[in-house]
């Protein structure tokens, strides 16, 4: 009976807290429809929805539309992603499987650069890169995710290596025997068991590379190549009747990709986050 | 890709002297090889940006013009004579301090009550880990933005219950704890991680104590909470170094205002690098910062063998 009360207390403390933790979001997918006058209202509903808050905010950026942007943002994440999982696997299978002499030396090597803080490498890579005339272009995105770095490479391969050790080496040695060399084994053999961990892969360099909001705001400065961040930040930065409507709308499309992923993914993402601490 | 295929992959599978080809393919050339990329971007862009980091930090650098050497004096300015330095390393700190302890304890309470309740919880998971997977990005600051100005919803809300409002971000007061509440909010990946460490302590430990006549509170006390701290200090060192690094928020809600309230370190850092291209002055802010995260590191990992309990059976985090 005592445990049945308290299961109760606990089921309804979770459920408010969880309300709770989720309302804001509530009141954006509501408010987005709103006017400027009723933004001050903590109920999510708008009296008069304006749907128009989609429309006209799409094209708010004059000469510009969020179609561009999209297209932009979705280029970048196509080019970065294609670069990490060939570069972050290939890494990954050679620490997990090879051996080399310094192997050890390197890994620990690999997993103190994840506690190095972005900021000391911001200055001098921006330096390099503007050397090499890359600003404005995408080169600073997408050389460092061929190299296996960039937004969360190193711990990408770090939670591949965890995975593959995972995949049994009875494959490696028979499909050996058969005359596999280490790149087929790696192309044939271990590459389609991580499915599931380049699933999250994939998702969280498609997210990190999204949110990376200081990275765009460095490499990226002319309008036409700007990512949605970026122009989200641009459109709330605009003078004028600033129109909160149309900025929330904008910025809940904005993160509609990164939600379908997570519907689509969720049991494996939090799964990962769980196993290697992700964010 | 070809770059990689050719010495691994031009070779007869029907070759007759298989095991000479196997023993060549497990020379240390091909592990090389698979590293390669790695083994290329940790030389070529984090080392030797660190080492060029740390020269420019004793030089005038303003990717401009030349620069000079200037010995110790960058480090020497900021230590001695920086207020700003003092104050974002001030805002910081109450910003670490209140938000990582605040972050960790919101997600083990969760994470403890969540180990329980069998039925929802994955709905429940979901909803308390998706702030954290959308939250550090610019449209949530923006959200945040509406909630907590001056015509707000927070202070109609607030209002309800009598509580005078006021511009939650406008006002220097209030407006770092606003980036502290958006922080907190994302508690949900160190909950993920709690409630996987919740998992692997094995059943039999609570079995053999109820037999011993533990109740519930020693059993937590005594079981649960020691057998968590791999998983605890593993979360404490990332929440650390993350909040150290702060910056999206901080630059995109209040950009380091109203009056330097919210002038984190990297948004500092930041300010000085690229709106003022002091590039050496800046890499010395980042070396001091490198410096502060490693002592801080360190000291946790030096206390770490006095309160994280190792067991062998148990790998947490």
């Amino acid at each position: 009976m005592s445990g049945r009360i308290f299961s109760v207390i606990r089921h309804s403390f979770l459920f408010i807290f969880s309300l709770v933790m989720i309302y804001p979001l509530i009141w954006w997918m509501g408010s987005s429809l709103k006017s400027n006058a009723e933004m001050s209202s903590p109920y999510p509903f708008p009296l008069v929805p304006l749907w128009n808050n989609f429309g006209e905010g799409w094209n708010a950026i004059p000469g510009f539309s969020f179609t561009d942007f999209y297209l932009n943002t979705f280029m970048l994440e196509l080019a970065v992603i294609n670069a990490t999982v060939v570069s972050c696997t290939l890494v990954a299978f050679g620490f997990a499987r090879l051996d080399f002499p310094l192997k050890k030396f390197w890994f620990s090597i690999l997993l103190l650069t994840l506690m190095l803080p972005a900021q000391v490498l911001v200055i001098p890579q921006y330096a390099m890169f503007h050397q090499f005339g890359w600003i404005d272009t995408y080169w600073p995105f997408i050389v460092p995710h061929l190299l296996a770095g960039g937004s969360g490479g190193t711990f990408f391969v770090f939670l591949l290596v965890q995975f593959i050790r995972g995949v049994p080496k009875e494959l490696d040695e028979s499909a050996k025997i058969d005359g596999c060399s280490w790149f087929g084994i790696y192309l044939l053999i271990v590459m389609p068991l991580t499915r599931s961990a380049l699933i999250t892969v994939i998702i969280f360099c498609f997210l990190w590379n999204w949110d990376d909001f200081l990275g765009h705001l460095l490499y990226i400065n002319s309008v036409d190549k700007y990512t949605v961040g970026l122009a989200l930040k641009m459109l709330s930065d605009s003078e004028g009747n600033q129109q909160w409507g149309q900025l929330l709308a904008m910025s809940l499309v904005s993160i509609l990709p990164a939600t379908l992923l997570f519907a689509a993914a969720q049991k494996q993402l939090v799964e990962s986050v769980a196993t290697t601490g992700m964010k | 890709m070809s770059r990689y295929e050719n010495p691994l992959i031009h070779r007869s599978p029907h070759s007759k002297s298989i095991g000479k080809a196997l023993k060549r393919w497990e020379s240390p050339l091909a592990g090389y090889l698979f590293i390669s990329p790695w083994l290329l971007g940790f030389f070529a862009l984090t080392l030797y940006p660190m080492m060029l980091s740390l020269y420019y930090s004793f030089t005038d650098y303003t990717l401009m013009k030349g620069m000079d050497w200037v010995g110790f004096d960058n480090y020497k300015n900021i230590l001695l004579e920086d207020d700003k330095f003092v104050q974002s390393l001030i805002v910081t700190f109450k910003f670490v301090v209140v938000s990582v302890p605040a972050r960790l304890l919101a997600a083990l309470l969760i994470a403890l009550a969540l180990n329980k309740a069998v039925t929802g919880i994955s709905a429940y998971r979901i909803a308390i880990y998706f702030p954290s997977l959308i939250g550090g990005s610019i449209a949530v600051s923006m959200l945040w933005e509406t909630i907590f100005g001056v015509d707000g919803w927070m202070n109609r809300f607030l209002g309800v219950f009598g509580i005078q409002g006021r511009g939650w971000i406008s006002d220097p007061q209030t407006a770092l704890w606003t980036l502290v509440l958006l922080t907190v909010w994302q508690f949900g990946s160190a909950m993920v991680i709690f409630l996987a460490g919740l998992k692997q302590i094995p059943r039999e430990l609570y079995e053999a104590s109820s037999v011993d006549g533990a109740g519930r509170w020693t059993q937590s006390w005594r079981i649960t909470l020691p057998m968590l701290t791999p998983v605890l200090y593993f979360n404490l060192i990332m929440a650390v170094i993350g909040a150290f690094q702060m910056f999206t928020a901080a630059y995109v809600i209040t950009r380091g205002g109203p009056m330097n309230s919210t002038m984190v370190y990297a948004v500092y850092l930041y300010e000085r690098a690229f709106n003022r291209y002091q590039m050496g002055y800046a890499s010395s802010l980042a070396w001091i910062l490198l410096s502060m995260i490693a002592v801080i590191a360190g000291i946790l990992a030096l206390t770490s063998k006095y309160w994280v309990f190792y067991e062998t059976e148990s790998k947490g985090g």
